[in-house]
């Protein structure tokens, strides 16, 4: 189970081989210009697009949930129709999922895997620009739907079918074309990490060699192929059912609104744990880290990793208990279900067992991946519960299931993509962020995460319904607790905003090793890494024996 | 010393969590069903072992947090595999799943088994409203949302059952096995009464299966689950539970209450009566897509003020009542309103808000029109 050689023992090796050395030719021609972000083909750039591209989306998603909770702050309807209550609460997702997460850990992915591996780029610089330069246009144009006549996409993130065709608005055409794009976007992003990490990794690293980031994302990468075409197959065919009077999903023609679920969940199943991977990644490379020993069970956490996207592709029913599926659909999706607590165990049970006997410190990284541990753990218990498909009927499409999946989402992805920023931006920029600020950051968030999603189980619970926009009296104090956490958790960002910015324009000088109990490759480049590294690449083979 | 402060702490929190876990309001209810108390106990056992499974894990985790700090000066010690550790903490959450999956399994298997009942209903969703049909009784009727426009806006105070109060309940007899069937006229809609642990998708073209028996009389209200448009969060299901004998002599009196509406087809109706029948019916039915003074929500739910296409054309307003225009959100109104409330409402859209036409549609001419 366990590597005949941890991956700690390269880093002596890797210190001697610094790439910053041999970059600094290329330094002077650095491109300057209107032109350099538009037409720029380095990783570290185009990392930094995509990053503030993700930030930028989870703003705008953040505002849209704020509408969201300023309505449901009290019963009755008092700020918004119910016809535009559905369209934030479905630009929310869109945005938050295709938007912000997904770029957030592309972006991290841009940066931190040719840093990792030893490589000087991307395997495919331009298609790697290219890549970039869609998500922009399909969001602009995801965005502009909210200002065509009918309104923007009301029908949950989901978009279920026919509510989302014959009952949709006429700016659904546009929705289904900025998916498209976005879609395009990820496949070639996922081509690109693989060609990277299978063909770039220096001499001498083997895949039992690469950090769990590298990994994780490796693996993500292989479900983003594998999944993005569905879901291009499945709104292409909702697109002939809206224009072309075709009825794949019209029942009056034939046609089988519960095909689209399937083909949705076969889609949407992976795409959770392509929202998810990259944060186990992120987590399992940032806790050896602050707990200077190297991380409990290497090999397990990559199987453990494999064996989860395996199961992804077996468990897409659970979103659908309540369809009327055969018993014997349902009891098999129930297992499989369960069946993913355990990996997902083994990767908790890891990192807990990486804290044991270390020597811990509380860095503004480590505080943020300490919280998702426990926070993304109990939405794993939320979602062990889900499982259970005679309780699920009482769950489903309910706010326990809107906690559940926050849980896992927010203090779980969202959290780990802060973690990294805050480890990851002393070598970006050359400076360590403002653990002062940083802390009140993390404080505020998780005070204000807990209080804006943990009464949503109560209220689930309780009885009410998920996408509503007016609630019975019974579930007044939950959703108001719940909107002063929104509010705390969406103003405490603005803080995040403050440390990046602050840390971009100066502050404490860091030395390539930011962190003393760093082992990894990227450690061993200057900070701020020069935007050329590892020209030649770090020879690792003296490692293996 | 300290040991016995934590344990009484762990003790005094697992008390609260039992009380408040438990308390109304705060919990799934275990409901008035020997199905929904199964689904309570699966809920509630999965619960407890989420929880001593949590306890462990971030026991140990705080353990070693607080024990292992630098600033204590923990030193970090190296090891980094244990394969007896690894295949120990992957086997036991295998068999503690396992060992839940038996008794789910088993709830299961009966929450499918809707054979023998003693009373088919037909639950049909709409857009937005729950249309029932007891089968082979000839009574069927909506049920709309009852809670008055003026709560929601604020304007007035709210009842204690805001936004989950019908014009007719759907009225069943306790401890009979009741089928019932679930279709739906436009979007997926999803049928659910917590009390019942009942909660299955109304599905366009596919009619679903589900059963309840109740133990005790009484009104259980629950809500549709599936977002099915702007109007989701408004269309509440009550149920009310009878004896048996309360439930025949209800049924009894909607069947002669259906006897006598069919009964006004065959009778000439004036204009005052048809207009005041028929902005009841626009106001339950149509003014959710079509807006109270005809004014629509262009360009999904066209405006019936001064809609000339319809206006001047009767026989296609008519057929756009009667049958719906496919592939739009218009149904088609045949089989769920009868021949008196389409003649009605269509007299009522051709006379109110200004559309002054002056016709009047019979019922006898919608009745020919339904049965050919």
């Amino acid at each position: 189970m366990a590597p005949k050689h941890p991956p700690k023992a390269r880093l002596e090796h890797s210190e001697n081989v610094a790439g910053g050395a041999a970059a600094d030719v290329h330094e002077a021609h650095h491109p300057s210009g209107p032109l350099r972000w538009l037409l720029t083909t380095n990783h570290k750039e185009i990392g930094t697009l995509y990053l503030v591209f993700s930030l930028t989306m989870f703003l705008i998603g953040g505002v849209m949930a704020l509408v969201v909770r300023l309505e449901l702050f009290q019963p009755g309807l008092q700020l918004v129709r119910p016809e535009f209550f559905n369209q934030m609460t479905t630009m929310h997702g869109l945005i938050m999922v295709f938007g912000a997460v997904m770029p957030g850990f592309v972006g991290l992915a841009n940066w931190m895997v040719p840093l990792q591996i030893g490589a000087p780029d991307m395997a495919l610089p331009r298609l790697n620009n290219f890549s970039f330069w869609l998500l922009p246009v399909a969001f602009l144009l995801l965005l502009s739907t909210l200002l065509m006549p009918g309104g923007g996409p009301n029908f949950g993130w989901t978009f279920y079918a026919p509510l989302s065709t014959t009952y949709s608005p006429p700016s659904t055409t546009f929705f289904i074309l900025s998916l498209h794009m976005a879609g395009i976007s990820s496949i070639l992003g996922a081509i690109n990490i693989i060609a990277t990490i299978l063909n770039l990794r220096a001499p001498g690293m083997r895949l039992m060699d690469m950090t769990l980031f590298v990994w994780t994302w490796l693996i993500t990468a292989f479900l983003l192929i594998a999944v993005m075409p569905v879901l291009a197959g499945v709104i292409t065919m909702m697109l002939l059912d809206i224009n072309f009077g075709t009825s794949f999903f019209n029942a009056a023609g034939g046609g089988d609104p519960v095909l689209f679920q399937h083909l949705f969940w076969f889609f949407g199943h992976p795409e959770v744990y392509i929202m998810i991977l990259p944060a186990f990644g992120i987590i399992s490379v940032i806790v050896p880290t602050f707990a200077r020993k190297p991380l409990f069970g290497y090999a397990s956490m990559v199987y453990a990793t494999a064996s989860i996207a395996i199961l992804s592709f077996l468990v897409w029913a659970h979103h659908m208990f309540s369809v009327g599926l055969p018993l014997i659909a349902e009891l098999f999706f129930m297992y499989t279900t369960m069946l993913i607590a355990v990996p997902t165990g083994v990767k908790v049970f890891n990192w807990i067992t990486t804290l044991f006997r270390g020597s811990i410190t509380f860095e503004t990284p480590m505080l943020f991946a300490l919280a998702f541990i426990v926070l993304f753990t109990i939405g794993g218990f939320s979602g062990l519960m889900l499982a259970i498909a005679p309780a699920d009927f009482q769950y489903h499409d309910t706010y326990f299931v809107v906690a559940h999946f926050h849980y896992v989402l927010v203090p779980g992805a969202v959290f780990s993509i802060m973690a990294a920023v805050y480890y990851w931006l002393p070598k970006w920029t050359g400076h360590y962020p403002d653990e002062r600020i940083g802390r009140w950051h993390f404080w505020l968030s998780v005070i204000g995460v807990n209080l804006l999603f943990f009464p949503m189980h109560f209220a689930g619970l309780a009885g009410m319904p998920r996408r509503i926009p007016d609630y019975a009296l019974q579930f007044a104090d939950f959703n108001m607790a719940s909107s002063i956490g929104g509010f705390l958790f969406g103003l405490s960002q603005l803080l995040f905003v403050w440390v990046v910015i602050k840390c971009i324009r100066g502050g404490v000088p860091a030395p390539a090793k930011a962190w003393d109990g760093a082992t990894d490759l990227e450690w061993s480049v200057p900070s701020p890494a020069p935007l050329h590294t590892f020209e030649t690449p770090p020879d690792l083979r003296r490692v293996a024996s | 010393m300290r040991k016995t402060y934590v344990l009484a702490a762990l003790i005094a929190g697992v008390a609260w969590l039992e009380r408040n876990a438990l308390a109304d309001g705060w919990n799934m209810p275990v409901g008035v069903t020997e199905v929904s108390r199964h689904v309570h106990g699966l809920h509630m056992t999965i619960f407890w072992i989420c929880v001593v499974i949590g306890a462990v894990v971030f026991g140990v985790m705080f353990y070693s947090l607080f024990r292992y700090r630098r600033s204590k000066g923990a030193q970090a010690a190296n090891f980094h595999e244990h394969t007896t550790v690894e295949i120990f903490w992957t086997a036991v959450p295998l068999l503690i799943l396992v060992a839940m999956a038996i008794p789910a399994t088993a709830t299961l298997r009966d929450m499918y088994d809707a054979s023998e009942a003693d009373l088919d209903v037909m639950v049909t969703g709409h857009q937005w409203r729950w249309h029932y049909d007891y089968v082979g009784e000839d009574v069927n009727y909506f049920s709309n949302l009852a809670t008055p426009r003026e709560q929601i806006d604020g304007t007035q105070a709210k009842d204690a059952n805001y936004l989950l109060e019908v014009d007719q309940p759907l009225v069943l007899p306790v401890d009979r096995k009741v089928r019932l069937l679930m279709t739906s006229s436009d979007v997926i809609h999803s049928w659910w009464v917590p009390d019942l642990a009942v909660k299955k998708d109304a599905i366009p073209g596919f009619v679903n299966e589900a059963w309840t028996r109740i133990d005790e009389p009484g009104i259980y209200r629950g809500q549709c689950a599936e977002l099915c448009g702007k109007d989701h969060g408004f269309m509440p299901v009550v149920v009310h539970a009878m004896p048996q004998e309360e439930f025949d002599a209800w049924l009894a009196e909607r069947k002669e209450e259906a006897a006598a509406a069919a009964s006004g087809v065959d009778r000439n109706w004036t204009l005052p009566e048809l207009m005041e029948r028929g902005e009841q019916v626009y106001g339950t039915i149509c003014a959710s897509c079509h807006q109270a003074e005809g004014q629509g929500l262009p360009p999904t739910f066209p405006a019936l003020v001064g809609n000339q296409a319809l206006l001047d054309d009767l026989e296609r307003h008519i057929d756009t009542v009667v049958n719906g225009v496919a592939g739009t959100p218009m149904p088609a109104f045949s089989g769920t309103l009868n021949a008196v409330d389409i003649a009605a409402v269509i007299t009522y859209e051709r006379n109110a808000w200004g559309n002054e036409t002056g016709d009047i549609i019979q019922p006898s001419t919608i009745q020919a029109q339904l049965s050919p």
